[in-house]
């Protein structure tokens, strides 16, 4: 049956990227049968209500697939319930009477855009340097020409399940992107398809992710606030990959210089 | 002023028609092609696939996104599959028979030509997206692998595990970010369209608003392609994401492209009912799970008993009743009209007798609970996550939710709109799926028309234009539309009054739900367009848009949709009323048959409904053109599924 | 590239730039963090099996003077005569310098960088789930252990802290030295900080190497576990044995 929770809110307002930005307090009753973004539309109504501006915060499909949004919940990205997303957690796993304390992701690469909401365009970049297949639509042959051992799409489905909320990024105590990066590129990697590009890509995107995030010291902050709980395994990959391409592609490259 | 609603479909016999049309097309030389500016709107399955082939070619192309990467379009929520006729099960599967099922699946209310190209081009989609990577399941031995999906008779459903639509949209956003790394295609995020600007009778460009900086900017093009999706959201409660809205559709719509069967939606039969008033958007759980489900409700009103406690004699499986052949998997129009029949009756459950249950008690007898979470694990974890309760021990509830729309654009065979230039692809368009569309159909339309249909027709288009440089953005014909776009927003900001743009859209969602839903009559239709224009009203001087809007401003770009949803609904629900027959996902209770069925009328129906902007009372001054439907290929029949 | 950075959206600031010009492999490896995660490995694996052996041979205290100062003795002379006296023990030594340098130089570009990527930290305070306190503290644990490491050759090597200490009489050194209470107690300080050390580095080589495999991914948090309360566990014993007159001069 339905509970009605009462709770203290602590949310993260800032009006744009160069405001300093505060914490405020807010109190509120909600049903336990609605989800955590529910619950802060019901905030924003009374906002709203007050004449007061609601908060901002990025979401949209509300199913756990889009990756929009991403929230900090008392300390934790995604909140305290293991491989859920903020939009599908529900205000059942908290309590009567709860304190509960909302940031953004922070993260020299995620910029805040206002109060909850970050730009996460860096990660756009890092697929923009590599994350694909060059295959011109049309140029296909037919596609079980190329048989992929089911292992390996297993595998790399599991990679690719990622769905780019930044988790990871908000908790490594680092701001690493390694889960991410290592993730994508362990997607194309693992299959016949990648192949070709396999040590050039790790390489581009390695390097593109190290522009703006920080480095990995195998903490598994990553693993345990992913919502689609994709493995640290990856980034042994990912390192494993990196260092061939080192020497795979001056391999290919023959005696010849470049450049 | 009557439309020209001319569908240019080309002559001959209809396997041969794509390929002839294609060689008849004119073609731009590749040294020409950097010259043209081609805009695309929206970056889902179509609008990502249709930058990503047209930079490919060598166009200058510019993308637009409202999201913050063009990742998150809500194409990426698809779970089920994506159908080709590839017929690599050998169980008698052709392009005939996609076309023919997809055709009959529509109720016999799409452009055959349309619906036989996508048949067509299926099969090139799987080869495509495996090519770049896609993870689609495969068998011991390494090959694709199948599931037949929707009552389907055969396997042809190419599927990744419950996430098929987001790894085609992570494939083709890949592609995407290829062309915007070599400098093809530019992308622009977090930036909304407001309007289509329309000059010397073609589209010359759009105007969009910043949603970082507030401002409204011009982008100039040779071509405009909105991809950008349905408008299911015009019921509020739908399983389309949040900011999913009808404005690149119903801004073209008003500078004078046809909008079409715009009373087509299709209601999903399994979705998560709603628990409470705080219920922001509905769940959908897989048609998958009617495979072993089973449904049913309490014989008795106002049943008050655990459904445990509810002896297997006071259980009605009224689908398994009614239906004894296809039971369960009837199509989804008709099982969540059943749905809605049994709820309204009063035997509803859950807590607000809101839905029925969908029971696996006998398949985990059957079969093991093992064997059940193998092929619904996913499934039954999101379940208890959103309600709470574990499907393993209770039965699930479902209920059913605005899914999908039929209706859109009006497009011809080119995809073009009726305004030259002005394209439409995807959800966006009307063209394929008739008055129902079948499961696993969306994501290969979507992938049709973006990788393969619009790069070859826009040249076509393109050509026509060599010469011609790209309107500038100081021509009055922007600055005016720009005027109007900034005005539309200071009108929203100044009116200051009591109610967020949220309760206006639950308000509009429940008139249009409960009047033009799932199924529909003329008095419930009639008093909806009474009511709607009376909530406009209402919501043109009370709403209440706070916050700066020089910058983000989330309850103004609602504001903004909700406004144009006002319109939007109005006309879905004329063209409810004017259609007097029964078809998909279209009921009219006038039109029935003696035990309950949807009766459809060929003779005085078989038309596109295509709708032409009159003025703003939009009942009244829209103006209805009909293309009518020739059905050479295919017999008109009555389904049944008893 | 620099059109790609300058992109609408990706207004964020770089932390770090790897050289993508043409240089040696090496060098450009090092300038990447993964390079850098590798060079921590593998030094910390040279370290580890420095520390493994460091701790063998002063089991020999257990044996008595003789046998402790004939072990010290003899490291002079590993492969003498076909090389120079102390040139083994010279070797190991240039390594051992250099295997810090190089762990000390990555992993302090490597927390300045870190530091740059989340220049506004958390307001309000974190719940860590897996992040364990080794984990956390390693960079505290690694200037503890750097330390003591200078302290322990300042007290047993040169001698600086023993009014009597005798060059080559390494059994009665030590004893004297750890008889000391306060000593004793630094080394049982920095060794338990060496043994948290040894407890997340032990693990973290291997993810940062891409030594990983289904089949031994959970030998590798026992394996760390493992060295570090042996290692860990008999160099703390070392001084309580003196404290005790376990070992006595």
């Amino acid at each position: 049956m339905t509970k009605m929770l009462n709770l203290k809110l602590k949310v993260w307002r800032q009006d744009g990227p160069d405001d300093a930005g505060h914490f405020e307090d807010y109190s509120t009753t909600v049903a336990d049968d609605a989800s955590f973004l529910e619950m802060l539309d019901y905030v924003n109504e009374q906002l709203i209500a007050d004449n007061r501006e609601p908060i901002a915060f990025d979401h949209d499909c509300r199913e756990g697939i889009c990756g929009s949004c991403g929230l900090m919940i008392n300390g934790q990205a995604h909140g305290p319930q293991k491989g859920t997303a903020t939009c599908q957690l529900h205000m059942r796993k908290f309590n009567d009477g709860d304190h509960i304390t909302i940031e953004p992701w922070r993260a020299a690469a995620f910029p805040i855009i206002k109060d909850l909401a970050v730009n996460r365009a860096a990660f756009d970049r890092i697929i923009e340097s590599g994350g694909y297949i060059t295959v011109n639509t049309g140029a296909a042959q037919d596609a079980n020409e190329t048989p992929v051992p089911k292992e390996a799409a297993d595998a790399a489905m599991d990679a690719a399940a990622c769905i780019g909320c930044g988790a990871c990024v908000a908790a490594c105590p680092n701001s690493a992107a390694n889960l991410f990066t290592s993730a994508k590129i362990q997607h194309l990697n693992l299959l016949p398809q990648g192949q070709a590009e396999r040590f050039g890509r790790t390489k581009a995107m390695v390097e593109t992710m190290e522009d703006y995030f920080g480095s990995c010291t195998n903490y598994g902050e990553c693993q345990e606030a992913c919502p689609k709980e994709i493995s640290v395994d990856f980034i042994a990959m990912m390192n494993r990959d990196y260092a061939k391409s080192m020497i795979v592609n001056r391999r290919r490259l023959g005696e010849r210089k470049v450049g | 002023m009557a439309l020209e609603l001319d569908a240019k479909v080309p002559p001959g016999p209809i396997a041969d028609k794509w390929d002839n049309h294609k060689f008849d097309l004119k073609l731009v030389n590749p040294n020409n092609r950097r010259k043209f500016t081609v805009l695309v709107v929206g970056t889902g399955l179509a609008g990502a696939s249709a930058a990503a082939s047209l930079g490919e070619l060598g166009y200058n192309v510019k993308v637009f996104t409202y999201h913050d990467s063009p990742r998150r379009a809500h194409s990426i929520a698809a779970q089920g599959g994506i159908n080709a006729a590839k017929n690599y099960r050998n169980d008698g599967d052709s392009v005939y028979r996609l076309f023919y099922d997809t055709i009959k699946g529509g109720d016999y209310r799409s452009r055959e030509a349309n619906v036989y190209r996508l048949a067509q081009v299926s099969g090139n989609i799987i080869d495509q997206c495996a090519a770049q990577g896609v993870p689609f399941a495969r068998e011991y031995g390494g090959l694709l692998d199948n599931r037949s999906f929707g009552g389907a008779q055969v396997s042809r459903t190419f599927y990744a595990r419950g996430q098929t639509g987001q790894q085609l949209l992570l494939g083709a956003y890949q592609a995407l970010a290829r062309q915007i790394q070599a400098g093809t295609v530019e992308l622009y995020n977090r930036m909304e369209m407001q309007d289509v600007v329309v000059a010397d009778g073609r589209a010359q460009g759009i105007t969009c608003r910043d949603l970082l900086s507030g401002e409204i900017v011009s982008f100039a093009g040779h071509a405009v392609l909105l991809c950008t999706g349905g408008y299911g959201n015009v019921y509020f409660l739908s399983t389309n994401a949040k900011a999913c809205n009808v404005t690149a559709t119903w801004r073209a719509h008003r500078q004078g492209a046809a909008f079409a069967n715009p009373c087509f939606t299709q209601i999903h039969p399994t979705c998560i009912p709603p628990a409470d008033e705080f219920q922001s958007k509905l769940t959908l759980m897989s048609e998958s799970l009617r495979n072993d489900g089973r449904i049913w409700v309490p014989t008795e009103f106002d049943e008050q008993r655990a459904p445990g406690d509810i002896p297997e004699s006071e259980r009605d499986y009224y689908l398994e009743r009614k239906y004894p052949s296809f039971g369960n998997l009837v199509p989804r129009d008709v099982a969540s009209r059943n749905s809605k029949t049994v709820v309204d009756e009063g035997r509803g459950v859950g807590p607000l007798k809101n839905g029925v249950y969908l029971d696996f008690s006998d398949a985990i007898e059957r079969f093991g609970a093992e064997t059940i979470k193998a092929r619904y694990g996913n499934l039954f974890d999101m379940y208890e996550r959103i309600t709470g309760e574990d499907p393993y021990k209770v039965p699930m509830r479902i209920y059913p939710a605005t899914h999908y729309t039929m209706g859109g654009l009006w497009v011809d065979y080119n995809l073009m709109t009726t305004i030259p230039g002005l394209f439409a692809l995807g959800e966006a368009n009307f063209s394929d799926h008739g008055a129902n569309r079948l499961g696993a159909s969306a994501l290969m339309q979507g992938l049709a028309d973006g990788y393969f249909v619009a790069p070859a027709t826009v040249p076509g288009y393109l050509a026509g234009l060599l010469g011609t440089p790209v309107m500038d953005t100081s021509d009055p014909a922007f600055t005016q539309t720009v005027a109007e776009s900034q005005s539309r927003i200071d009108r929203l900001v100044g009116i200051q009054g009591t109610r967020s743009p949220d309760h206006y859209h639950r308000e509009l969602g429940k008139l249009v739900w409960d009047y033009c839903g799932m199924s529909r009559n003329r008095t419930g239709l009639e008093k909806a367009l009474a009511e709607i224009p009376a909530l406009r009203e209402e919501f043109w001087s009370d709403v209440r848009v706070l916050g700066n809007p020089g910058g983000f401003n989330q309850s103004l770009e609602k504001a903004l949709r909700v406004s144009d949803f006002m319109e939007m609904a109005e006309l879905k629900v004329a063209d409810a009323l004017q259609r007097e027959e029964s078809c998909g996902g279209h009921f009219r209770e006038e039109h029935q048959t003696a035990d309950g069925e949807a009766q459809r009328d060929d003779e005085h129906f078989a038309f596109v409904g295509a709708w032409e902007w009159g003025g703003p009372d939009v009942q009244h001054d829209a103006v209805l053109n009909k293309e009518p439907l020739e059905f050479e290929n295919v017999q008109l029949t009555q389904r049944s599924y008893k | 590239m620099t059109q790609a950075m300058e992109r609408r959206g990706a207004d964020a600031p770089k932390v770090h730039s790897t050289q993508r010009t043409n240089r040696p492999w090496p060098v450009e490896f090092w300038s990447s963090a993964i390079g850098k995660k590798w060079v921590m490995a593998v030094t910390g694996l040279g370290l580890m099996g420095f520390v493994f052996a460091h701790m063998v041979g002063n089991l020999k205290m257990f044996l008595g003077a003789e046998e402790f100062d004939a072990y010290a003795e003899s490291l002079k002379t590993l492969l003498y005569p076909i090389i120079p006296e102390n040139g083994v023990l010279w070797m190991f030594r240039v390594g051992l310098i250099v295997m810090f340098g190089l762990h000390i130089a990555s992993a302090y570009q490597l927390t300045r960088m870190n530091h740059r990527a989340r220049p506004v930290k958390y307001q309000s305070p974190r719940d860590y789930i897996a992040a364990n306190f080794a984990a956390r503290t390693m960079r505290w644990t690694g200037i503890i252990v750097g330390l003591y490491l200078l302290f322990h050759l300042a007290d047993l090597t040169w001698g600086w802290f023993q009014p009597d200490f005798v060059k080559a009489d390494a059994y009665n050194n030590l004893v004297n030295s750890l008889s000391r209470p306060p000593v004793a107690a630094i080394y049982i300080v920095a060794n338990i900080a060496l043994g948290i050390h040894l407890f997340h580095g032990g693990w973290s080589m291997f993810q940062s190497l891409g030594l990983n495999s289904p089949r031994y991914n959970g030998a590798r948090r026992a394996f760390a576990a493992g060295f570090a309360v042996v290692v860990a566990g008999m160099n703390v014993f070392f001084p309580i044995a003196v404290l005790t007159g376990i070992v006595s001069n």
